[in-house]
């Protein structure tokens, strides 16, 4: 009664049918802006015949120029760590954008009881707590970070499951009552000298290690358990999640609090990394982290995207960020180029959206 | 007559000041396929919300497979094995038809990771193959998102979904509504193996010939309230138009003087 050359027997899983993966366009965007870069190196009068790519200055057995790619990816590693979990947020539906405060506020607070007590055998001057808080084990620390970044983004999955506040309001109280936390703590004075064990959590190339370690983690999390599917329902179709017996308040409790968690984690990084905390930190980080989502083909609607196109998204804004350094573009003109692009993006897939739902 | 299967003890439901729903007393048997009718806003979908736990009723009880129930959610009315098609299509576009089919009710395995736990992709296309196969319903590619699919190919999903799994009752609000020719006579396939099945059914419908053809009783809503309650043998679709225009009102059923 079925002609099987329509009906699911024999289809399989036909390779030629699936669709073609964004993120392999993300990949063919971030080449394609290395080789803008790569030409404005060489053609505008000031280069120089500089390359951006490329090592021209015989230092390296390398071809590439090894200390830019490093930079870039040093750059981008600590904001990705938060990427990783705005992209959570954006693919359940919502947005987040107290993350950048909370580092500061987690910095702050992590750095608190990470501190040594001598520094070149003189007592610390930047302590904050009593002698107890001296020279904890760094489990503490990262625990206590972790712990308010759950608690944090606890608040916000609550707010925005219970009192069906938009998550942009939501998060933007939690955005300015985050920098007050940061500042209140020791009224603005940066808190300094870490154990050697907590500097360690960021030293050199670690960001890297960590951003690609959970970059894994959260690919596999949202890709094949439970948890990512559910995300994506929510995203996709709420009311459908819900009448398919998904918790969904529950469930958009704990993306608010994995995300947080991420930002408290890259807090913890970025702090070790710097040897220092000051309440300012992170000033930024919730837009650029939205925007490497955003750039990487995560859809604000919701409900599309993956961490793999967040992670190219990095690099792209890693790169773009080089390449206006590396064009010599001062820094104001950066941050409207850098506005531009985000806004771009945004349009982009908006345009990808309607091309989409015209055919049903 | 068989064993009933379900029965509603005058089920009632107000919003605020909307009377949806008043009194309704309905008794569905093992086996039986049963189509409700009645105008636009007649209360069709309020009377599935109360029954699938979508929404609680303001008053009245609901007895299934022998026993009072009160489901506290859609999940609990389908775990006691009530499975629905909603009118509004509960799919969500970016997942694929597997994806859609287990929504909810994921095959998984290390379970001990609890909301990590990882999906069994493997098990669940294979008994989405097997399920469509079933029901015959075509789709061009299962692992495409269903964003790109027809409103028939989504409409197809969402009744396959309810037709792989075996349930005591399956209720659907108006499944061809926007359907072409061919995927509603796709449906109503699906529709005749749960008759030969033996699956009760309730069905909501606009459409008399469907109705006409499939099902056993037809129940008629209006304003709230069932008016009629008729065996198709001994009715028409004229006599039903009368029903559901309020020409006519069975004398069982006749309480506007309240
Ligand atoms: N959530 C709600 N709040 C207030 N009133 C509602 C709500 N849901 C339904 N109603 C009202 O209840 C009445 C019955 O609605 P219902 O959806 O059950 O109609 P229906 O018989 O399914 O109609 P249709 O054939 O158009 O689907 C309508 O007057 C509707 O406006
Ligand atoms: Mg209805």
């Amino acid at each position: 009664m079925s002609d099987t050359s329509h009906g699911t027997g024999g289809l399989k899983f036909d390779a030629k049918k699936r669709a073609w993966p964004n993120e392999l366009n993300i990949f063919f965007a971030l080449i394609l802006i290395v080789v803008i870069f790569e030409i404005l190196g060489q053609t505008l009068p000031y280069m120089n015949d500089q390359s951006f790519l490329f090592d021209t200055r015989d230092r390296f057995d390398s071809i590439f120029n090894e200390a830019r790619l490093r930079i870039i990816i040093l750059q981008v590693s600590i904001i990705g760590i938060i990427a990783l979990g705005v992209t959570q947020v954006i693919i359940s539906g919502g947005i987040d954008l107290s993350s950048g405060p909370l580092v500061g506020a987690t910095a702050m607070i992590v750095m608190s009881f990470a501190q040594t007590e001598l520094v070149n055998g003189n007592p610390n001057p930047k302590a904050v707590f009593g002698d107890w808080a001296f020279d904890l084990p760094v489990l503490l620390p990262i625990i206590v970070g972790l712990a308010f970044g759950a608690f944090i983004g606890g608040i916000n999955g609550a707010l925005i499951a219970f009192t069906r506040i938009p998550p942009f309001i939501a998060t933007l109280g939690m955005f300015l009552i985050c920098r007050g936390i940061a500042q209140a703590w020791t009224r603005g004075k940066p808190v300094s000298f870490p154990t050697e064990s907590y500097a360690a959590l960021g030293k050199g190339m670690m960001p890297v290690f960590w951003f690609l370690l959970l970059a894994v983690v959260c690919h596999v999390v949202l890709k094949y358990t439970l948890y990512g599917k559910h995300t994506y329902a929510i995203g996709s179709n709420e009311d459908a999640a819900r009448m398919s017996g998904i918790n969904v308040k529950r469930h958009k409790i704990r993306v608010y609090m994995i995300a947080s968690m991420l930002a408290a984690f890259a807090a913890i990084i970025l702090s070790s990394k710097n040897l220092t905390a000051q309440s300012g930190m992170g000033i930024f980080y919730e837009l650029y982290a939205i925007a490497m989502a955003v750039i990487g083909g995560v859809s604000l609607t919701g409900g599309r995207g993956s961490i793999i196109g967040t992670v190219l998204g990095a690099m792209v804004f890693g790169v773009i960020q080089s390449g206006f350094t590396y064009i010599k573009l001062d820094a104001f003109y950066q941050l409207m180029a850098m506005g531009a692009i985000i806004i771009a993006a945004v349009v982009l897939d908006k345009v990808r959206q309607d091309r989409g739902s015209s055919r049903s | 007559m068989s064993e009933v299967i379900l029965e509603t003890k005058n089920l009632t439901k107000h919003y605020g000041g909307v009377h949806a729903l008043n009194d309704a007393n309905f008794i569905l048997h093992k086996g039986e396929h049963v189509a409700i009718m009645g105008d636009n806003g007649a209360g069709k979908s309020t009377f599935v919300r109360q029954i699938t736990g979508v929404e609680q009723r303001t008053s009245g009880d609901i007895i299934f497979d022998g026993n009072p129930v009160h489901f506290a959610g859609p999940l609990d009315a389908r775990e006691a094995g009530i499975e629905t098609v909603f009118q509004t299509l509960a799919l969500a576009d970016d997942l694929d038809v597997p994806d859609n089919l287990f929504l909810g009710r994921e095959k998984t395995f290390m379970n001990w990771l609890g909301p990590f736990r990882f999906l069994d992709y493997k098990a669940m296309r294979q008994e989405t193959m097997a399920g469509l196969e079933k029901t015959a319903v075509k789709i061009p590619n299962i692992r495409n998102s269903i964003r790109n699919m027809s409103g028939g190919q989504r409409q197809c999903v969402a009744i396959a979904r309810t037709a792989t799994f075996h349930s005591k009752l399956t209720i659907m609000d108006e499944p061809t509504a926007a359907l072409g020719v061919q995927e509603t006579a796709q449906v109503e396939n699906i529709v005749r193996t749960l008759k030969e099945a033996g699956e009760p059914l309730i069905l909501i419908s606009h459409n008399m010939r469907q109705v006409m053809d499939l099902v056993d009783r037809i129940v008629v809503f209006r304003r709230g309230r069932i008016v009629a309650n008729l065996k198709k043998e001994e009715t028409d679709g004229q006599d039903i138009v009368a029903y559901i225009t309020g020409a006519k009102t069975q004398p069982e059923y006749d309480v506007e003087t309240v």
